[in-house]
């Protein structure tokens, strides 16, 4: 009776724990977390009297930051929304960091220290016209003159305040500079009418009063933009861009003076482009690989004074103290990059040239942004920050790499996984414990923290030792299948290998595939795909991956696939398609070296066999009437079923090459339908039981296909933001179609509801996410789908004399009576991203991994979805309208994941775990255990605590022997006496 | 089909705060109105682990991301050219809760806005974004406590083991001698075996 009653007490106890609950110092022990930025597209440095020496930066990803300009780590980091592109970057009165985002509409001024945002000013106007920005840096008014949206306007730097604004949309200039003279309060302001009229216009800098405004004809026209060379010419290219036209406007008179580019190089050489630089008095020209700098005489003619042949990058002009005015450029040569600062006024000396070795996968070199600094012996220092091919940041001082940032990890395009190979004999087995001691010394202070009886030093310890533990980080698979490797795929085309266990960088490559060339002018990656998984067959091969690319963004462009070894990072083969792709499947067969065949369908509808081996021929041969597929059409709001049909005939193509045909088609009407979400059920999902038990003891059969498909549509005028549109007008259909046979076997309407719609598909069950607007608030829904025609499987006799259906094929073309079952919740939290846990076997329950619009990430286990009366009175489900979210299920805790873009799983060897990464911005991998590691100890399990009770029961057990022991003397002592007594009276 | 009937009160309650509540302030400007109003966060008390706390880092969202403003110094944010409708403010702010707030901003009385907070269905009369509450991500570990040690497994076995040994042969010493001597000759004739036989060089011989 007390060991049961124990029993409970002990069920109980482990029962209190939340399931995914993590204690504050177990932060880094399963999970990490990395911050970046994203792609450079501008940078001021920040390195006069001030302590820290600091770089401010915007890039693509729209993000601000500043960087410690000695180890390259963010000081602050702001993300501003997803369609607030920042277009100029700039420091003012020293102290605020001034941005110009949205097209010119918002300029907002943060602190330098902290990032805190100081004010924001918002710029209305009625046109469209480029966004630049100018902080003068002499005299002592603290405006900013900006332009955007049409409008040139005046804002004071010290509170944002607009002190003038005047709309230019009515003089129809295109503007395309602004310049403040020195020491005058008047701004020059020129621009393009039309295309072939040059205007400017003199603007009073107090209160933007047009002071003059003049225009002149330019016979041929303009072809792209006016660079500034001084504060009173401008250069552009004519039409035909064969022509420079140098433009030299000084109190109303306006001068042009043409020169063809044929002076400079002969007669032969590609198209022109004037690289928009910030040089007084001299521009850049690029001829494809050729660049020329060519500077404006005194008189007002164009000379060359440098050809650089390599592939070269320039920085802005530097304005060095002596008024003299430096630029960097870096030049490549195999292997190597050249560093070099030169003069403006007297280029052929140099101020500074430097070699440094740079590693190959970073590519060419894009942008380079220079730096002054003196040096103990009063000579100028330089510091280049270059922006690399592979959107990585480098900084070099004194021909040396300083700090290096992969900031192409914030634009992931495509995940998967790799495993790592498998120890092999020799290599040495895991030495994590170095002796006894030392093992007993850390569980002892493990011991001592679980207690909380540690002190501050020795938690320190201990977190040193949980991170520092080597058998997380080792580069072979382990036994629980935790660690493994990350493939990744940025969008500038570069493939890296991340180590699951702290998010290192194993290999990285940059593939040639995708790098531009002249046949693919700009190649864009799309999906990566597990192209060799060696398993039974062909274990001394290595994995590899298979890379589909296009070459630029339209979908009727040849595509671009590439195989890379994913153990070695090196690329194995690359093929340049000639077809397009539109599609492409994995399809479920391999060949005897373990190469999934993939079938890619181009724009044509025709399929594309690869492997493009005999073997893989023979074994598609064999299934070619079971593959079967489905395509959805956004535009014409449509959805088609197609098998294949026979061998192309066309000349053009070879025996690789399938048409296809159309099987089925689903046509939404377009006038009230616009289809918004499709998905899936994931391939790789392991469902492990067929049935489920419901609350009164009653059985339910899950519809479990991996043909089915959610659709999720809107009314086409619900299809914009929220608030767009009134309740009644929005409605949202949601459909379960079978994509072999394009049956609907579900349909449902919410009305008053629209997008965005996120949802994920696992076994039977759909969840989705969506706007209410009557509510006015987020719901979620779920649908799941049971098969009616097994539901009278439930009588045992039956069962065990066979007379049951349950081990009949189940095909799509059987038409099987399904109930669907379906029940809202209001939810509080927009969504980004959703995906579910995976799990080996399928037999942990499920969590759904929900993306809030805060960027963190959370769990929500999926509730009991029947809504039977029976479950209700049962209390199984709370009676509550809305989800609820338990602070501690945030899988990322209190980091977030800025710019969330996807969250991938991945199922782990053992049963209980799961492996999460999310991508964004930032990345953030960890395991979580959906149902607690039921299968496993917990890494907090207190070994020192088992062994002292150990030792404490054996102590106990030696005691009480002795105890017994003695006490037995004494008993045989008393029997002895008592029959010496015994004997003495004669008793016996 | 259950979401309809669920919001109808709501709908109610909504149209009667369009009567009652109180107006923030907002501008015209061109083609749309600015919304703006402070976000307040009082200290609660007891700061907890993880919390950055800095108001520099809140995000105020307009429409699930259609446009993301940051908190001025003084607590302020603002949302310039919102045009005529309903929306929706979230506040992302690492550490606290905030109920999403339905704004709706009034076409026909230009620069009226109401507020209502959409997670307990309260209007707002001033458009002060507050926490509903603080988010704790971590749990807290207890202090030591010798209960804690004793419900821990090791424990449960180490107590259960000392009552054994210790209480037990008081209770055997309390029970009858002869009830006793029932026992172990029931036991005897189980085959049941005691504590010492089991114990090396500890066989009985009585």
């Amino acid at each position: 009776m007390a060991i049961r009653a124990f029993f409970l007490v002990l069920l109980f106890c482990s029962s209190l724990i939340p399931s995914f609950a993590l204690y504050e110092d177990q932060v880094g022990l399963m999970d990490w977390h990395q911050q970046y930025i994203g792609k450079v597209k501008d940078a001021v440095f920040h390195t006069q009297k001030a302590g820290r020496k600091r770089v401010i930066v915007s890039t693509e990803e729209n993000v601000v930051a500043s960087l410690d300009l000695r180890h390259g780590q963010i000081f602050w980091r702001r993300v501003l929304g997803p369609n607030d592109a920042i277009d100029g970057i700039d420091i003012a009165l020293g102290k605020f960091v001034i941005t110009l985002s949205s097209r010119g509409g918002i300029l907002r001024a943060w602190n330098l220290p902290d990032g805190q945002m100081v004010w924001e000013t918002s710029i209305q106007g009625s046109g469209a016209s480029k966004s630049v920005f100018l902080i003068p840096k002499v005299g002592g008014d603290n405006l900013i003159f900006g332009l955007g949206k049409g409008c040139l306007y005046a804002v004071s730097a010290i509170d944002g305040e607009v002190l003038w604004k005047r709309d230019m949309t009515a003089e129809s200039l295109e503007i395309q500079q602004i310049i403040q003279a020195v020491d005058s309060d008047v701004l020059h302001v020129s621009g393009i009418i039309g295309s072939n009229q040059f205007g400017t216009c003199k603007v009073d800098a107090k209160n933007g009063e047009l002071l003059m405004h003049n225009t002149a004809d330019i016979p041929g026209g303009l072809y792209g933009e006016v660079i500034p060379v001084s504060s009173n010419t401008l250069v552009a290219l004519d039409s035909t861009r064969t022509t420079l036209i140098s433009i030299l406007f000084s109190d109303g008179e306006i001068i042009l003076e043409h020169t063809p580019i044929s002076n400079f190089v002969g007669d032969s050489y590609g198209i022109a482009v004037i690289s928009p630089t910030k040089l007084t008095g001299t521009f850049a020209l690029k001829i494809e690989t050729l660049v020329l700098f060519v500077r404006l005489t005194s008189e007002g003619r164009l000379e060359v004074v440098d050809k650089i042949k390599q592939p070269t990058a320039t920085s802005d002009m530097l304005a060095l103290s002596e008024g003299q005015q430096a630029v960097g450029i870096v030049q490549h040569e195999d292997g190597m990059i050249h560093f070099s600062v030169k003069l403006v006024h007297d280029w052929g000396n140099s101020l500074l040239e430097e070699s440094i070795v740079m590693d190959h996968q970073r590519g060419l070199s894009d942008k380079v942004f220079i730096n002054n600094y003196i040096r103990t012996d009063r000579s100028h220092g330089f510091r280049a920050l270059i922006v690399m091919e592979d959107h990585s940041l480098i900084l070099v001082q004194q021909g040396e790499i300083v700090w290096r940032r992969e900031d192409g990890l914030a634009s992931v395009i495509d995940v998967t996984t790799s495993e790592l190979p498998v120890e092999k004999d020799g290599v040495s087995v895991s030495k994590v414990e170095h002796s006894l001691f030392e093992w007993l010394k850390g569980h002892l202070l493990k011991l001592k923290g679980s207690l909380m009886l540690a002190s501050t030093e020795d938690l320190v310890a201990i977190q040193d030792l949980r991170l520092k533990s080597s058998e997380k980080n080792k580069l072979t698979r382990d036994h629980n299948g935790f660690r493994k490797l990350l493939i990744v795929l940025t969008r500038a085309g570069k493939l890296y290998a991340l180590h699951t266990g702290d998010g290192r960088i194993i290999w990285s490559l940059l593939l040639p595939s995708l790098r531009k060339t002249e046949a693919c002018e700009c190649p864009t990656g799309l999906n990566l795909y597990q192209w060799q998984v060696p398993h039974h067959h062909a274990m001394d091969e290595n994995p590899s991956v298979l890379i589909v690319g296009r070459c630029s963004s339209s979908s009727d462009s040849p595509g671009v696939s590439s195989f890379v070894d994913t153990y070695t990072g090196k690329e194995l083969n690359s093929l340049h398609l000639l077809h397009s792709v539109a599609q492409v499947i994995q399809l479920p067969f391999t060949d005897s070296t373990e190469q999934r065949l993939h079938l890619i369908i181009d724009t044509d509808k025709r399929g594309h066999l690869y492997p493009r081996t005999p073997e893989a021929r023979e074994i598609f041969q064999r299934e070619f009437s079971n593959i079967y597929w489905y395509s959805v059409d956004t535009d014409s709001s449509v959805i088609r079923g197609h098998m294949l049909k026979s061998n192309c005939i066309s000349k053009a193509t070879n025996e690789y090459c399938f048409t296809t045909r159309d099987l089925w088609s689903v046509v939404f009407p377009s006038e009230s339908e616009k289809i918004i979400a499709t998905v899936t059920r994931k391939v790789n999902e392991v469902v492990h039981t067929q049935a489920k038990v419901i609350a009164d003891q009653d059985v339910m059969y899950k519809y479990i296909s991996k043909n089915l498909l959610f659709v999720a549509t809107v009314a086409p005028k619900a299809s914009g933001e929220i608030g767009s549109v009134m309740p009644e007008e929005a409605w949202l259909v949601v459909y379960i179609i079978d994509t072999i046979t394009g049956r609907i076997l579900q349909r449902m309407t919410h009305h008053g509801s629209q997008g965005p719609v996120h949802a994920v598909f696992s076994e039977n069950w759909v969840v989705y996410h969506y706007f209410n607007l009557r509510a006015h608030r987020y719901e979620i829904s779920v649908i799941e789908i049971y098969d009616q025609s097994r539901a009278d499987n439930k009588d045992v006799l039956k069962l065990v004399l066979g007379k049951h259906n349950l081990t009949s094929p189940i095909s799509s073309y059987s038409h099987p009576e399904v109930v669907a079952k379906s029940q809202s919740y209001f939810f509080s939290h927009s969504v980004k991203a959703m995906a579910v846990t995976l799990t080996a076997k399928g037999i942990t329950s499920k969590h759904i991994l929900i993306g809030t619009i805060g960027d963190q990430r959370y769990l929500d286990p999926r509730r009991s979805l029947n809504p039977s009366q029976a479950e209700k009175e049962e209390g199984v489900i709370p009676l509550t309208d809305s989800l609820p979210i338990v602070p501690q299920s945030y899988v990322t805790h209190a980091f977030k994941v800025e710019g969330l873009r996807g969250i991938v799983t991945i199922p782990a060897k053992l049963e209980s775990t799961t492996l999460v990464f999310a991508h964004g911005v930032d990345l953030y991998f960890t395991r979580i255990a959906p149902s607690r590691t039921y299968d496993s100890l917990t890494e907090d399990f207190s070994y020192a605590l088992l062994l002292i009770t150990i030792v404490a029961l054996v102590a106990a057990i030696f005691v009480t022997w002795i105890l017994s022991e003695k006490k037995e003397l004494r008993d045989k002592w008393s029997v002895h006496l008592v029959w010496k007594w015994a004997f003495r009276t004669g008793n016996v | 089909m259950a979401g309809i009937q669920r919001c109808k009160p709501f709908i109610v309650v909504l149209l009667l705060q369009i009567f009652i509540s109180a107006l923030s302030l907002s501008s015209v400007n061109g083609d749309g109105y600015t919304i703006n109003g402070p976000v307040k966060i009082q200290s609660f008390g007891t700061k907890g682990f993880g919390h950055p706390g800095k108001l520099s880092n809140v995000k105020v969202i307009l429409n699930g991301g259609q446009s993301v403003t940051f908190l001025r110094p003084d607590g302020y944010f603002s949302f310039h050219n919102v045009p005529a409708g309903t929306h929706l403010i979230e506040v992302d702010a690492i550490g606290y809760f905030f109920s999403p707030v339905r704004i709706d901003v009034s076409a026909r009385n230009p620069g009226q806005i109401q507020a209502a907070l959409t997670e307990n269905r309260k209007g707002l009369t001033e458009l002060v974004l507050e926490p509903l509450r603080e988010e704790q991500y971590y749990e807290i570990r207890e202090p030591f406590s010798i209960i804690s040690v004793v419900k821990s497994p090791m424990g449960l076995m180490v107590g259960f083991m000392l009552i054994v040994v210790f209480l037990m042969p008081k209770l055997m010493e309390n029970m009858d001698p002869e009830e006793m001597r029932q026992a172990q000759e029931q036991m005897r004739n189980q085959g049941v075996p005691s504590l010492a036989s089991l114990l090396p060089g500890a066989a009985r011989s009585n």
